[in-house]
């Protein structure tokens, strides 16, 4: 065994001193039929030989092609001190602060992660982090069920549709979720339909305990977040914001138009893609509903001699306490993401996150007016931050093919929400401060040649 | 500030000073955001700090050497497997072709990660026996919510819908019952037996034709390989429901009982115990769950496919329409998986069966040192874990385990995990895990034997512990009562910065 510590003498030591012969007699109470055979696995293997298995495999994914693909996940620039003092095994190392006063670190470490949130939300209360996005949105949805003892949740379809399909799961136990419509045309087409959400409100044989809306929505438009949560409280239910941490330096937040609870993906505060996580998932909520939130709470208190310190508080909500009373089963978190997170926001600063949006900005409208020089507009109207849909011909054969070219156009619309005909020739494109002018100017040139080379191609190109 | 002067740390919010920081970020063009309404445009600034990189740099590191960490000592808190983490993996996860790797690119982008993945869940599915794997839930309790909606779904789309009890022994993690109501379901607790078994009687009594499943934590949270394992997973059987395993305790017996093969329907895998993820300060896990033959079309989707020549592709949406649906954004906590990985093919099956022999002959050993001096309600071998009791030393000197935990950190050790599972009086879960030396674990039994004397002898030094902390113990009565939940900043008081 590569990292353990026991020679053959350590063994027969202990062994010796419990009176056995053999390790197998610790074994004894398993039933012999139910003995295991050897496992059939691949021999163990010297880490050298190891590491570079690792690394051909790693060399394997495609991380080289120039990017405009977001919905949801954001590439930024994470200042290296973010990595290196995530790396001190002090702080990934240590588990749930158990014993306050073996873990002040990672107690005030959460602690000012919530402060920093609260602020960035414009919300009260911040849990301790979730798994991600979408399990955020989850608990958000059933929190909302909780608070009000209705069972009725309404989702609109500019929420991620993976975060649609999580809260489903979710509600699998005996909940009810509807989708609100987009709007289909005219100014606000992407966008909630708010007549629509009016009328399914309206039925008051099937009460609302919330109303959930994304903003930027998954198109990345900009949604009418104050009148959505206007209709939602008229009708006695409540408001969960679905939000991008980021965006939050210069959009409004959901404290400001009375979000009762704020769900988000934390993972553009400085943390990898990955492929799908670890990410970080944001939950917050006003004070009213702090013994509703699920998840770990630090608050602060003094110890015996009366010094500053934290401590994890209001345990009574939690799994190991309450068991089938408990507000969640969650244990297990994310800690160290929102570590990460924190690190992040206090290495670039307010007026780095802000530049980090208004750059995405700026750059996302280039890649607009780039594309729009070669033909392709975009699909929405309204207004957006730094991601919108366009209209492509052939939309997946285009994109198969820009990847061919090195690029990775964004997302075809068409495999993630199939269902809406509106979608079936669009790819959602984004650009953040990483992206260059030259990258984009490339990209123009490239999508142009690319709809031209598929127009000969007559049917077949759907994967 | 470490080595010399106070330990605490001011908050960040109390190190910023307006006007510190930048150079992270180039400037955004003049206007950039004029095309944004102004009525969607943040009105008021939020109060984040400003820092310089030194101040961001000095503080994080501070903190962090507050922290009790696997890294800095032996930390045998029971039920939760704090292992050795190797560097290597931690390497691994950090190489760019994993960690730059966006989740929504096609798939024939990712065959290096949909590779490792698919790897993992054969190998996975190897040691538990079970037909198939899903890595997709973020930890353990995700898992159990996975394995109990699948168990929900195969019920359902049998047409077997009156089921709505799950069984729970009374010493299982709070996780289970929890994860039960999520679902939907009521809990049905069932006590334990004198011997730290489940009261097979009892167990017997309460499955019906309501109960939809049973969870069983094997070996138990008392560190106890349940020995009639196979008479109550017949039983569970024979009403027709199903049997769910929480895997937190894998570490005991692997390569020497598979789950699967024993009969148990699905299960999860904690990989930050079990196969050596860091814990992070309380996250990131991963809970992998595995399942056999009859629950495979309720997994989680997608799934990762593996096709005749090779590739690897995720499932589509409406591939397997039993699906539960997706438990999360993405496929899984990937670059926990990457680390996972590295950890299994450096072990092979014979170093894996090593890690739970040695696991084991460490937890015994240990045991074994403190017998005599504390209560050990279950005196028969365990498994990777044991409780040992306080109750003695409670009656004879009024010492509780609290107070020897508290002790405990003077010494140099984290304290075990203490009053869990709840059926045990002034009970501490104790394990050690088979990355510890001999010296570490003798070290270990000398401390809770001297503190065993200490509570005759000198009992307030124990009730003031600990002594040698950054801070004494808390008030955690008046952090409830009046929750301190984030920083508020004050107005016009300023806080001097200690460096």
């Amino acid at each position: 065994m590569p990292y353990g510590p026991h020679t053959d003498d350590d063994r027969t030591r202990m062994l010796t001193a419990l009176g056995l012969s053999s390790v197998d007699e610790l074994f004894d109470d398993i039933p012999e039929a139910l003995r295991a055979f050897p496992l059939d696995l691949p021999p163990p293997e010297p880490e050298q030989e190891l590491a570079a298995r690792l690394r051909s495999l790693a060399a394997r994914n495609r991380t080289d092609l120039v990017s405009f693909l977001g919905a949801g996940v954001y590439r930024h620039w994470s200042p290296p001190a973010v990595d290196q003092l995530l790396l001190r095994g002090e702080w990934y190392t240590a588990y749930t602060p158990y014993q306050p006063e073996v873990s002040q670190g990672t107690l005030q470490s959460i602690y000012e992660y919530q402060s920093l949130m609260a602020e960035l939300l414009d919300m009260d209360i911040v849990s301790a982090s979730h798994y991600d996005g979408a399990a955020a949105t989850a608990e958000a949805a059933l929190m909302t069920c909780r608070a009000t003892r209705r069972d009725r949740v309404l989702i609109s379809r500019g929420v991620h549709p993976h975060y649609r399909d999580t809260v489903a799961t979710y509600f699998k136990g005996g909940l009810e979720l509807d989708e609100i419509p987009l709007v289909t045309d005219g100014e606000a087409a992407g966008t909630t339909d708010m007549a629509a959400l009016e009328a399914m409100l309206a039925d008051t044989d099937r009460p609302v305990a919330g109303v959930v809306a994304a903003n930027p929505d998954f198109l990345g438009l900009l949604e009418p977040m104050p009148r959505i949560a206007g209709l939602a409280h008229d009708a006695g239910a409540l408001f969960v914001a679905v939000v991008e941490p980021v965006s939050l330096a210069v959009l409004a937040p959901p404290g400001s138009y009375g979000a009762d609870i704020a769900a988000g993906e934390g993972q553009p505060l400085g943390i990898a893609p990955q492929y799908g996580g670890p990410y970080l998932g944001i939950l917050a909520s006003t004070e009213a509903l702090v013994r509703q939130i699920p998840g770990r709470l630090v608050g602060m208190t003094r110890d015996l001699d009366g010094q500053r310190a934290f401590v994890m508080t209001l345990r009574a909500r939690e799994q190991d306490i309450r068991r089938d009373k408990a507000a969640s089963n969650i244990c297990t978190n994310q800690a160290l993401l929102a570590l990460a997170a924190s690190i992040y926001l206090a290495t670039i600063g307010p007026h780095g996150l802000r530049d980090v949006a208004a750059i995405g900005a700026a750059r996302a409208a280039e890649l607009e007016s780039a594309l729009a020089g070669v033909g392709i507009r975009r699909l929405h109207p309204g207004p957006y931050l730094n991601e919108f849909a366009v209209e492509v011909p052939r939309a997946l054969a285009v994109h198969r093919r820009l990847l061919g070219a090195g690029f990775l156009a964004g997302l075809a619309l068409a495999e993630a929400e199939p269902a809406d005909p509106t979608l079936a020739d669009a790819l959602l494109v984004c650009a953040t401060e990483v992206t260059t002018s030259d990258e984009i100017a490339r990209f123009a040139r490239a999508i142009a040649d690319a709809v031209a080379e598929t127009a000969g191609v007559a049917g077949g190109t759907r994967r | 500030m470490s080595v010399t002067g106070p330990r605490l740390q001011p908050t960040i919010f109390e190190r910023s000073r307006p006007g510190r920081g930048g150079g992270k970020i180039p400037h955004p063009p003049a206007g950039a955001l004029d095309r944004i309404p102004a009525d969607a445009r943040r009105a008021t600034r939020p109060a984040l700090p400003e820092m310089n990189e030194p101040d961001v740099v000095r503080h994080y590191v501070n903190l962090s050497q507050l922290n009790f960490a696997v890294d800095t000592g032996f930390y045998p808190l029971g039920s939760c497997t704090m292992k050795f983490n190797p560097k290597l993996n931690e390497w691994a996860a950090r190489l760019r072709g994993f960690a730059e790797l966006h989740p929504m690119v096609p798939d024939e982008a990712a065959q290096g990660t949909l590779q490792v993945l698919w790897e993992l869940e054969e190998a996975l599915a190897e040691i538990s026996g079970m037909a198939a794997v899903t890595l997709q839930p973020a930890a353990g309790a995700q898992g159990e919510l996975t394995g109990i909606l699948m168990i929900r779904a195969y019920h359902r789309e049998r047409g077997d819908a009156d089921r709505t009890e799950v069984l729970v022994p009374d010493s299982s993690h709070g996780t289970n019952p929890a994860t039960a109501s999520m679902a939907g379901y009521t809990t049905i607790t069932i006590p334990s037996a004198p011997d730290g078994g489940v009261d097979v009687d009892a167990f017997r009594a309460a499955l019906g034709p309501r109960t939809a499943a049973v969870m069983i934590t094997n070996p138990s949270t008392l560190g106890l390989f349940e020995a009639r394992i196979g008479e109550l997973l017949d039983a569970v059987h024979d009403v027709g429901a199903l049997a769910y395993m929480d895997g937190a305790n894998l570490n005991a017996i692997l390569g020497r009982f598979r789950p699967g093969e024993a009969g148990f329907d699905v299960m999860h895998f904690n990989v930050h115990k079990t196969f050596s993820t860091p814990h992070g300060g309380g996250g990131p896990g991963a809970g992998p769950v595995g399942a056999r033959e009859h629950l495979l079309p309720y997994l989680p989707t997608p799934r990762i496919l593996r096709a005749d020549d090779g590739t690897y592709r995720l499932e589509r949406a409406a591939e397997r329409p039993s699906s539960i649906g997706r438990m999360r954004s993405f496929i899984g906590n990937t670059g926990v998986l990457v680390r996972a990985y590295a950890y299994i093919r450096a072990h092979g099956a014979a170093g894996l069966r090593e890690v739970s022999d040695d696991a084991v002959l460490a937890a015994n050993y240990l045991k074994h040192r403190l017998a005599g001096t504390f209560d050990l309600p279950y005196d028969r071998p365990c498994k990777h874990e044991f409780v040992a009791s306080a109750s003695s030393i409670k009656q004879a000197t009024g010492i509780r385990t609290l107070d020897i935990a508290k002790r405990l950190i003077d010494f140099g050790f984290h304290p075990p995990t203490i009053y869990f599972p709840l059926t045990v009086d002034e009970g501490m879960l104790i394990e050690p895990t088979e990355t510890e030396s001999l010296e570490t674990i003798d070290a270990f039994a000398d401390a809770l034997i001297a503190i065993a004397e200490e509570a005759a002898t000198d009992p307030q030094v124990i009730r003031d512990a600990p002594h040698s902390a950054p801070v004494r113990r808390l008030d955690e009565a008046t952090a409830a009562r009046q929750p301190n939940l984030r920083w508020r900043p004050m107005a016009g008081a300023e806080t001097p910065c200690p460096d």
